[in-house]
């Protein structure tokens, strides 16, 4: 516990000093809200779809919670570089409680940025349908944090340096986020686009948190829900695995 | 006195080559043991496997009476370690990086910060304990890392090169607080080094190994007795030869090498 602990307070003591990457980490999702929520507003309306930008914003929210999880998953990377990954492995705790202290932690910082975009979200325009919805959405945000940063540290425990990291990019990072629905309607898409969104777990990610902001969803709660908590429980049991396999 | 560190027969294997041949030795409780070879010997192997990092393929290892392998948690509670290469966290201050560590090796919470504060001023770190590890020399780094490695009062202390790239005058205050403790405390120390006129003056006994091999092993007049010489460091040059080896060794190394090999699928890493 007192493992868990401190590895989760060094991610969010590590986060907090991070000013700039915090403040860096919320260009392009603003970026991506403006440009697309009130550029293609127009369009998406005149189809007949509704306001866009209500429907791009738990999407845009959930782009910068999987960045920002699988980047900080990825700080694996940088500590063994940096030798401190071997600090905690000579350390006589699991290495299970460190990795999932280290989950915790990065899913409370990607959690946190996920708030911050919606702050500016509503800023910008962005109104929830209820309080009470928010709340809720703010439970699956930390749901998608938890499942991307496992997945961070599952793929940094396989790389030796940063070499990878834009492999990891264009690879998975942009694919998950441009293919889960994040920014079109699923409904009358191409059923071969349709079939690969469907094996993106940030699609369900997306869909729960516009079921609880926007109360309009493609899939049954329970089966986003339902699928979040499985793919989750999944990535921590592997990156646990992965991660108690690296050698240093 | 006992032997803290027994080691038999021990043998590491990466696929095909043979990093460490089947080596015994000891170390007395208490005694300043130093652990000399050239490059890619099979040093840092052997050390990996005494703390843990690494399985052996076989034999056997006792330190502090507990089995690497099977007790590894028992065994990492009895030692201290500075690696060769840093290994603090550098968005953390001085006393995080320490308050972390005690955490990991549960120094009880009442006890901790006085423990800190004790190590800090050992150290002669005092005056920086809430500053950030980035902006410390790496005098200053080695001297944290010796303090963490002490934190959890440990029996046994392994430093690995502590004193590689720095200066005379860091290289001397350091071993004056590795062997005041090695005085004070009876704390065991296990170290390597390549400058060998510290080998000479701390080491009260030696281990000279090459290509996997204990080739010799005693205190420094036994060995330049051995080959007839007048300094130690002639002594290991009789005795490893004056050929330049390549860093290729390291274990890492070669687990990039597999690892390639493994992703263009011509091989597994076993």
């Amino acid at each position: 516990m007192q493992a868990i602990y401190i590895m989760w307070f060094r991610e969010v003591k590590r986060f907090i000093r991070s000013k700039s990457r915090i403040a860096g980490a919320l260009g392009q999702p603003v970026l991506f809200l403006i440009a697309l929520g009130y550029g293609l507003g127009p369009v998406f309306a005149k189809a007949g779809q509704g306001d866009y930008f209500q429907f791009i914003a738990p999407g845009i929210i959930g782009m910068s919670i999987i960045f920002t999880a699988i980047f900080n998953g990825m700080q694996v990377i940088w500590d063994r570089q940096f030798g401190f990954l071997k600090e905690t492995m000579v350390a006589p705790v699991s290495r299970l409680s460190i990795m999932f202290g280290r989950t915790l932690g990065g899913a409370t910082a990607s959690g946190t940025q996920g708030i911050l975009v919606l702050l500016i979200a509503v800023i910008a325009g962005f109104r929830p349908v209820s309080l009470f919805g928010v709340l809720l959405s703010l439970v699956v945000m930390f749901l998608i944090a938890l499942l991307f940063s496992s997945l961070g540290i599952m793929v940094a425990s396989q790389l030796k340096d940063m070499q990878g990291f834009q492999l990891i990019m264009n690879f998975l990072v942009m694919p998950l986020f441009f293919l889960s629905g994040a920014l079109f309607p699923l409904n009358n898409i191409p059923p071969a686009l349709l079939l690969v969104a469907r094996f993106d777990p940030l699609t369900y990610g997306v869909d729960a948190l516009r079921y609880f902001f926007i109360g309009s969803a493609t899939f049954p709660i329970a089966l986003d829900i339902g699928v979040l908590v499985a793919v989750t429980t999944i990535f921590l049991m592997l990156g646990s695995y992965f991660f108690s396999r690296i050698e240093v | 006195m006992g032997n803290i560190i027994e080691v038999r027969d021990l043998t590491k294997k990466f696929g095909e080559f043979v990093a460490v041949k089947g080596i015994s030795f000891s170390v007395e409780d208490g005694g300043i043991f130093a652990f000399l070879g050239p490059n890619g010997a099979g040093k840092s192997t052997t050390i990996k496997m005494l703390t843990t990092l690494l399985r052996p393929t076989s034999g056997t290892i006792r330190i502090n009476g507990y089995d690497p392998v099977t007790d590894s948690d028992l065994t990492r509670k009895s030692f201290g370690i500075v690696f060769q290469d840093p290994s603090l966290d550098d968005d953390l201050t001085a006393f995080e990086n320490l308050e972390l560590h005690g955490v990991l090796y549960r120094v009880p919470q009442d006890t901790l910060t006085k423990r800190i504060d004790e190590m800090l001023t050992l150290v002669e770190l005092s005056d920086r304990r809430n500053d950030f590890v980035r902006d410390f020399s790496g005098g200053m780094k080695r001297r944290l890392e010796i303090a963490r490695g002490l934190l959890h009062h440990p029996k046994i202390i392994f430093l690995d090169e502590p004193t590689l790239g720095l200066d005379p005058q860091t290289r001397n205050h350091l071993w004056s607080y590795v062997q005041k403790l090695n005085a004070d405390e009876g704390i065991t120390v296990f170290f390597t080094t390549h400058y060998m006129e510290e080998a000479d003056r701390v080491a009260k006994t030696i281990a000279i190994i090459d290509h996997g091999l204990i080739i010799a092993q005693g205190n420094s007049d036994e060995l330049k007795k051995q080959t007839g010489t007048k300094s130690l460091e002639d002594a290991f040059l009789a005795l490893t030869g004056n050929a330049i080896r390549d860093e290729a060794g390291s274990s890492l190394d070669r687990m990039r090498m597999m690892h390639g090999r493994m992703w263009r699928g011509s091989g597994r890493r076993s």
